[in-house]
């Protein structure tokens, strides 16, 4: 463990060195570390430096449209906050997941299906690929998604036809590719019908062709340098998922399942409306992300992590045979119950994609989607919570309203948030073992990004840059004189 | 009285009692407006609808037609005086479609797709302004009121309750409720009044139904306004 590295003893003393923002990661965040004269590491922080205040300012509106408002935190996963703000909002008009009608239930999975497709998609192949493909410390000229189209057409083309299904999925579910709408409460404001669910059969088969090249593509990067994979920013932690009764991965409805680093299951089959009972937040002074973590552990070792390498270590197994078999695959790589490697995230995402695939291929079959019972109706409550997995992990909506039917209190823990401790700990890691005592350069602080991308963080969520994103070193001396400067403008151009 | 006016060098009919706004409409010409609706008093608030005759400036909601009248309606300025009000309109109330449940059924929307509005122009009011959702069925978000008249209208002379009133003058306007308390739930309102439907934007609301039209089936989601106005503007909400 690299706690030791959050707070230096005598930060005046030392030089700092910030890597501000981070790229090819959705929101805004930086790194700092701190030197002292001989380049030693003596503190490393991942800084969230943005703040949405959502949660205040939905305050004061109607419950009906919080699935709407709230997805407009992210434009990567917005659907994930559309339903989890929708299960909320079910409990609001007395509607629990087991009376939502099947039609409702199913055309909200496969929403978030192509949902978690997408973003999955997205974040291997757009963001974390050309790190993959190129090498860590490769020409920055090529480190983004125009180098891979141009050096792996084929690849690249996949990763962005994959996604574009998974859009495709959304549209035709909820009416656009970003923040439609879909969910409401009680149920789903339309069916597919017969051409819209034929126009996403055509290609199925191909998606799920290439959703298993992209996990064969991944397993042979991860294994041909396996110790170095196993080790890069490698933390042992425990994992939080929801899980099926039957102990399946699970993405929309579930309890919660906790294991240990051991492997041991500390919590299982969780009612996750009794959240604040299992998770509590601390604050610090230094981000605007909180820190969440375990009642029962406390505040100093009950942090956790969340996401596809949690859902896939916490599982017992995948219920579609491809990904199951992805699943064996992957476990069986490590020596220990559960795989701790950080960079086992792009692993994992790329089951999850193909489990996606999958699943959408046989829901489509389902004539389910086409029924006419699409909400359920009961007694009215005055509180809802809604917890779904996300691309990222597991994301808790909590809402309150009065006998007006307005919002009077709101708490989301937004996935990215579960994982802070976790990419603090994977930032001080690399900071620690790769980086203390050499000379910083861009190529070598890209190691930092690259341990936090694979958590694939959704910092805001809204934005993200590609490539050539201004970037600003300082080098301070032990007084906090600056020594050096490195800037790279927007245009990707250089300067001392 | 009938005959022909000339809108913008189309010659077009009218026939006795008609304003100039409900003679474009029958021939299939849109004028942008906000305040008129038809089989409803005219207003003449919003502007809108402003057209030239005969070189003089006037409401078309609220000036008659006549033999032999030339109405230019559409040209750049006249245009950009729409967009301007359209615009004005936006920045003194919180409008923010991408979350509002009215997004796609609005006619303040639809306007301001039809003149092109691609910025608000004007700097925000940010105005400090209440919701009133103390009724069972009803919510009146005054973010969005324009002042139309059309929910004091629709209470006085199709519903017979005088619901509402506008009181105040200029910056200081407001969208007031005849009941004891000034609250929605102690007036005589209900559901099935006109009042409840006939609002513009997303200012009256009919509660618990947001979002359950889908997108692709919503009112100005194939149609422009200007096609929709000419078409079942009539027919919708009542």
């Amino acid at each position: 463990m690299y706690q030791h590295l959050e707070t230096a003893k005598n930060p005046e003393t030392l030089k700092r060195v910030a890597v501000d923002p981070v790229s090819r990661v959705e929101g805004h965040g930086k790194v700092t570390l701190l030197l002292d004269e001989n380049n030693q590491v003596k503190q490393a922080r991942l800084h969230i430096v943005e703040f949405r205040g959502f949660e205040k300012f939905i305050q004061g509106r109607p419950y009906w449209e919080l699935p709407v408002m709230v997805q407009r935190l992210c434009g990567i996963c917005p659907v994930s906050h559309h339903l989890a703000a929708a299960k909320a909002i079910d409990q609001l008009v007395g509607v629990d997941p087991d009376n939502l009608p099947p039609a409702a239930d199913k055309l909200r999975r496969l929403l978030h299906f192509g949902q978690v497709l997408q973003s999955h998609a997205l974040h291997f192949f757009h963001l974390s690929s050309p790190d993959l493909l190129f090498g860590f410390e490769s020409d920055i000229g090529k480190r983004n998604i125009v180098g891979v189209l141009a050096d792996y057409p084929d690849i690249g083309l996949q990763g962005v036809k994959l996604r574009k299904y998974g859009q495709e999925v959304i549209r035709m579910v909820s009416g656009k590719r970003i923040h439609g709408t879909g969910a409401i409460a009680g149920g789903m404001n339309k069916a597919l019908n017969k051409e819209e669910r034929d126009y996403l059969l055509q290609d199925i088969d191909q998606i799920i062709s290439w959703a298993q090249a992209s996990v064969a593509l991944v397993k042979k990067v991860h294994t041909s340098n396996l110790p170095y994979y196993d080790d890069f920013a490698t933390i042992r932690s425990s994992y939080l998922s929801l899980i099926k009764p039957n102990g399946a991965l699970e993405l929309y409805h579930g309890g919660i399942r906790v294991k240990d680093a051991e492997g041991q299951t500390l919590v299982d089959h969780y009612d996750y409306c009794d959240y604040a009972e299992l998770i509590r937040e601390e604050v610090r002074s230094w981000t605007y992300m909180k820190f969440p973590y375990l009642t029962s552990i406390g505040m100093d070792d009950g942090w956790y992590r969340v996401g596809p390498l949690a859902r896939i270590n916490n599982c017992d197994f995948i219920d579609t045979p491809l990904a199951e078999a992805a699943r064996v695959d992957f476990k069986q790589h490590s020596v220990e119950t559960m795989v701790h490697s950080t960079l086992g995230f792009h692993w994992a995402r790329l089951i999850e994609l193909l489990h996606c695939a999958e699943s959408i291929a046989s829901l489509l079959h389902d004539p389910d989607l086409m029924s006419s019972d699409l909400v359920a109706k009961g007694e009215r409550r005055y509180e809802g919570i809604g917890v779904i997995e996300a691309p990222r992990g597991t994301l808790f909506h909590h809402y309150q309203i009065d006998e007006n039917d307005i919002v009077t209190k709101a708490n989301l823990i937004v996935s990215t948030t579960s994982n802070n401790t976790a990419m603090n700990e994977s930032v001080r890691q690399v900071a620690a073992e790769y980086l203390s005592g050499r000379e910083l350069t861009e190529p070598l602080l890209n190691n930092l990004e690259v341990a936090i991308r694979a958590y694939d963080p959704c910092l805001s969520c809204a934005t993200h840059a590609v490539g050539k994103m201004p970037l600003q070193l300082e080098l301070l001396d032990a007084q906090g004189k600056m020594v050096d400067t490195l800037v790279r403008h927007s245009d990707g151009s250089f300067e001392h | 009285m009938s005959g022909t006016l000339t809108i913008d060098d189309q010659i077009i009919p009218f026939s006795d009692g008609q304003t100039i706004i409900e003679a474009a409409r029958t021939a299939g010409v849109y004028i942008p407006h906000l305040c008129h609706r038809p089989g409803y008093s005219p207003h003449g608030s919003c502007k809108l609808c402003t057209v030239f005759v005969n070189g003089r400036q006037c409401s078309a909601c609220t000036f008659p037609a006549a033999d032999g009248q030339k109405v230019i309606s559409t040209n750049e300025d006249m245009q950009q005086d729409r967009l301007r009000i359209t615009q004005m309109l936006f920045v003194e109330g919180n409008h923010f479609c991408p979350s509002c449940e009215k997004s796609g059924n609005c006619q303040l929307q639809g306007v301001a797709y039809h003149l092109n509005m691609l910025d608000n122009h004007f700097p925000h009011f940010y105005a400090q302004r209440e919701m009133d959702a103390s009724h069972p069925d009803i919510l009146i978000d005054h973010n969005r009121c324009i002042f139309c008249n059309l929910c004091v209208r629709a209470s006085r002379d199709k519903d017979g309750k005088n619901v509402f009133a506008i009181a105040g003058r200029g910056i200081n306007k407001r969208l007031i409720i005849n009941s004891p308390t000034g609250k929605l739930k102690d007036s005589d309102i209900s559901m099935d009044d006109c009042a409840a439907h006939v609002c513009p934007t997303g200012a009256i609301l009919i509660k618990h139904t947001g979002y359950q039209v889908p997108i692709g089936e919503r009112i100005y989601d194939h149609q422009p306004i200007s096609q929709v106005a000419c078409d079942t503007e009539a027919d919708h909400d009542e």
